[in-house]
C-alpha cells in the first residue's frame, strides 16, 4: 500500500489517464472531455438566451458533469486515505530555486496555500492568480473547444491538426505567463 | 454481418466511477499541483510530458484499435470520430489556446484538476472554478464576434 501513497510515476499515471479516451469511446461512443461542463453548467444556470447555451444540457452533459463530481471525490479519496508522508512534493530542486527567486516561499501542499487560499484570494497576486487564471481558462477553453483533455490528449490522440494548434497556444500561454508574468506578482 | 442492438443508451452512473478513477490518477500523479505545472513550463522535469505523451500513445492505440473493429461502442453505437473539417485548425484553436494557456499558467489548473482540487479541500479553488464559469459564459455571450474559421 506504500508504494500508492508515493507520487505516481509518469509511465504508471500517464497510460492510466491515456486509458479514459478508448474507454470513453467503448462506453458511450463519445469523446472524452471536460472543459465542455463550464458550457453545460451555464446552459443550466443563466443561459440568458444565448445560441452558445440553448441545447439540451442534460442530455448532452450529464455524463461529463457526473465525471467531474467523481473527480472531485477521487481526490477526496487519494488525499484523505492515500496521502503521501511528506507534506511537500518531490519537485525538481531548480523549481524550488526559481519559486524562490521569484519571491514565492511555500513549499507544502498541492499549491501554494498563501496564494490558495481565502486570505490568499484577498491580495492582488491572488485575485489574479485565481480569478484571472480562471476566468481565462474557461474562456480560453470554450473559445479553442477543448482544454487539455479534450485537445491535449482527445485530440491528439486522433491526430487533430485543430488540437496540435490548441496545445501549442497552451504553452505558448503558459511560457508567457512563467516567464513574463509571474516574476512580477509575488 | 453480426446483429448490433442500435441506439441503447448506456447507464450513466459508471462515468461517475470513471471520474473516481480520474480523481485518483490526478492527485497521485501530481498533475493537479500548481508547483507541477510550474516545473513543466520551467522544463525542469520530464514528469508532465511522460504523462501527456503517454496518455497521447495509450489514447492512440485505443482509436487505432476501436477503428479497426469497426468504430462501434460495446452497446453497438457508431462512434463519430472526429472529421477532417473538426481537425482543420482556425484562429480559434490559436487565440482561445494561448488565453487558455495564460490562465493554465497563472492558476496551475485545467478543468478537470480544479474538480480534483475542490474534492482535495482547496476549497478556494470553488472561487476559480466560478471564474472559469463566468470565463466559458462571457465566450458565449462575445462569440458571434469573435473570429472562428
Amino acid at each position: 500500500m506504500d508504494i500508492l501513497r508515493e507520487t505516481w510515476p509518469w509511465w504508471v499515471g500517464g497510460p492510466l489517464i491515456g486509458l479514459t479516451v478508448p474507454l470513453v469511446y467503448l462506453y458511450g461512443a463519445k469523446k472524452w472531455g471536460i472543459s465542455s461542463t463550464l458550457r453545460h453548467m451555464c446552459a443550466a444556470t443563466i443561459p440568458a438566451g444565448l445560441e452558445y447555451f440553448r441545447y439540451d444540457w442534460k442530455a448532452r452533459g450529464a455524463w461529463q458533469l457526473l465525471m467531474s463530481v467523481g473527480i472531485a471525490i477521487g481526490a477526496f479519496i487519494a488525499t484523505t486515505w492515500l496521502a503521501s508522508a511528506d507534506p511537500v512534493l518531490p519537485i525538481s530542486a531548480e523549481t524550488w530555486a526559481a519559486l524562490s527567486e521569484i519571491g514565492l516561499a511555500d513549499r507544502e501542499g498541492l499549491v501554494p496555500g498563501s496564494i490558495f487560499s481565502f486570505e490568499g484570494l484577498m491580495t492582488p497576486t491572488g485575485f489574479l492568480l485565481i480569478v484571472g487564471g480562471g476566468f481565462l481558462v474557461g474562456f480560453g477553453a470554450r473559445y479553442a473547444n477543448g482544454c487539455t483533455s479534450g485537445h491535449a490528449i482527445s485530440g491528439l490522440s486522433n491526430l487533430q491538426l485543430s488540437s496540435l494548434t490548441a496545445v501549442i497556444g497552451f504553452f505558448v500561454g503558459g511560457l508567457i505567463v512563467t516567464h513574463l508574468v509571474l516574476p512580477w506578482v509575488f | 454481418m453480426e446483429t448490433r442492438p442500435l441506439n441503447l443508451a448506456e447507464p450513466r452512473w459508471p462515468y461517475l466511477l470513471m471520474g473516481v478513477y480520474l480523481g485518483i490518477v490526478f492527485t497521485k500523479t501530481e498533475v493537479v499541483s500548481w508547483f507541477r505545472i510550474q516545473e513543466m513550463f520551467r522544463f525542469h522535469a520530464f514528469h508532465m510530458y511522460g504523462i501527456i505523451g503517454a496518455a497521447i500513445g495509450v489514447g492512440a492505440l485505443g482509436i487505432f484499435l476501436i477503428k479497426r473493429a469497426g468504430s462501434h461502442s460495446l452497446l453497438g453505437r457508431p462512434i463519430a470520430f472526429p472529421t477532417p473539417e473538426d481537425r482543420k485548425p482556425g484562429p480559434q484553436h490559436w487565440i482561445g489556446g494561448t488565453l487558455f494557456g495564460l490562465g493554465w499558467g497563472l492558476i496551475g489548473a485545467c478543468p478537470g484538476p480544479m474538480y480534483a482540487l475542490i474534492g482535495a479541500g482547496v476549497w478556494v479553488m470553488l472561487v476559480g472554478l466560478l471564474a472559469a464559469i463566468a470565463g466559458a459564459w462571457t465566450y458565449g455571450l462575445l462569440r458571434p464576434r469573435l473570429p472562428h474559421s
